[in-house]
């Protein structure tokens, strides 16, 4: 074998082992590196009310209500769904339909208290024009965006 | 194929096939960039959510490209350079590196300038964003470690590790958007089931890849050739020590 190849050799199972090692370590972690859970995430394994975390989803069709500063919606995963409630400025792309990111606590009726709400948006990018057209013809699937 | 990069690993083949290459990426550069600025900020329509907003894209995305590519690029050069001791590939990556890292800065820094009026915030530790910024840290270890080492040959080897080591980071930046709930949106242009960007668009987006992409070889081959010379000045001048 020459030096080379050793060298070679040497690279490609040190990459290897890397690999691996991360893939495990990324694996286990899993849990901590979402961003947001989903109501059905929510659903399936409660958090105690009072503990801060991210909840993420489809503000659901109808469910807004303002209610002087204080805003009243529902999350939606299409599955499962949490009531918010939160006060303060919402962002541009906040709106129906759209994908949203709440971060608060739950009270003790199973509320969201959201001390901070942020839009999300999805992969899709068009003109007016053919957003307004795909709504016509009704093309529109907005909740197979998330 | 390794038996060609030896041709081309030749420092003196190098500058002489770089040296035909690069008026034409330069012209290159700066067609692609006019042409890529001028659809995306005045021919490509709104998008029917974000508005004007959706320009920043055009300079957003090719950059988080470029900050991607250009580290794999540095990562399969400092592989040939520690197995095959190839002198150009060191200095290619060495060359390389901070001009992946002011892409990488430039998409950290639009992606902010985005996500406040869109999202509402400049920042979020999520997956994407996270990642990108480790990729950045990356960059500016890599440059630093070049410099803490007198010796280049010693330099070159730490350097080649870290990078190789770092390239670990692309493909959790690509899929993190899909592996985890990101507050990053999920992947529009290389997804299995093709673009999600309308095509007048995408368009643009893509001619600004392309002239990224041309900018970062012109760029490159400056910075490489330099590194040559300013090698082949420093054996002069030890050359002429020792004649003294």
């Amino acid at each position: 074998m020459t030096r080379k190849r050793r060298r070679l050799y040497m690279v490609l199972a040190g990459m290897c082992v890397l690999g691996i090692a991360t893939a495990l370590v990324l694996t286990s972690f899993r849990d901590s590196l979402v961003f947001f859970y989903s109501p059905t995430d929510l659903a399936a394994k409660p958090v105690a009310a009072g503990r801060n975390f991210r909840i993420g989803g489809l503000v659901k069709d109808g469910s807004v209500v303002k209610d002087g500063v204080i805003y009243h919606f529902s999350v939606t995963d299409l599955k499962n769904e949490v009531p918010v409630t939160y006060k303060g400025m919402l962002p541009d792309l906040f709106r129906e339909g759209q994908g949203v990111v709440a971060e608060g606590h739950l009270n003790d009726s199973g509320t969201f208290v959201a001390s901070n709400v942020l839009a999300k948006h999805d992969e899709k990018y068009m003109p007016p024009e053919v957003a307004a057209a795909l709504k016509k013809s009704g093309e529109w699937r907005p909740e197979a965006s998330n | 194929m390794a038996i060609d990069l030896h041709k081309y690993a030749n420092p003196r083949r190098f500058l002489a096939i770089t040296s035909a290459i690069y008026p034409w990426s330069l012209a290159l550069t700066v067609i692609l960039l006019a042409a890529g600025l001028y659809t995306g900020l005045f021919v490509a329509p709104p998008d029917y959510q974000q508005g004007e907003t959706v320009r920043i894209m055009f300079v957003h995305v090719p950059a988080a490209w470029m900050g991607l590519m250009i580290y794999t690029f540095m990562a399969v050069a400092s592989a040939v350079g520690l197995i095959w001791k190839h002198p150009v590939a060191d200095l290619s990556a060495k060359a390389a590196a901070p001009i992946g890292a002011c892409f990488t800065f430039l998409s950290l820094v639009t992606g902010s300038l985005w996500g406040e009026p869109m999202w509402g915030t400049w920042w979020v530790w999520d997956a994407r964003l996270t990642s990108m910024l480790i990729l950045l840290f990356l960059y500016l270890g890599y440059i630093a470690l070049w410099q803490s080492f007198d010796d280049p040959s010693k330099a070159s080897k730490a350097a080649a590790i870290l990078a190789l080591v770092g390239v670990i980071n692309v493909p959790i930046i690509k899929f993190s958007v899909d592996w985890w709930n990101t507050l990053h949106q999920p992947a529009s242009v290389a997804t299995m089931s093709g673009p999600k960007i309308y095509s007048s668009i995408l368009t643009p987006l893509l001619i600004m890849g392309l002239a990224y992409t041309a900018f970062f070889v012109t760029l490159l081959i400056i910075r490489v050739r330099a590194e040559i010379l300013a090698r082949r000045l420093r054996i002069l001048q030890l050359s002429e020590l020792q004649e003294r």
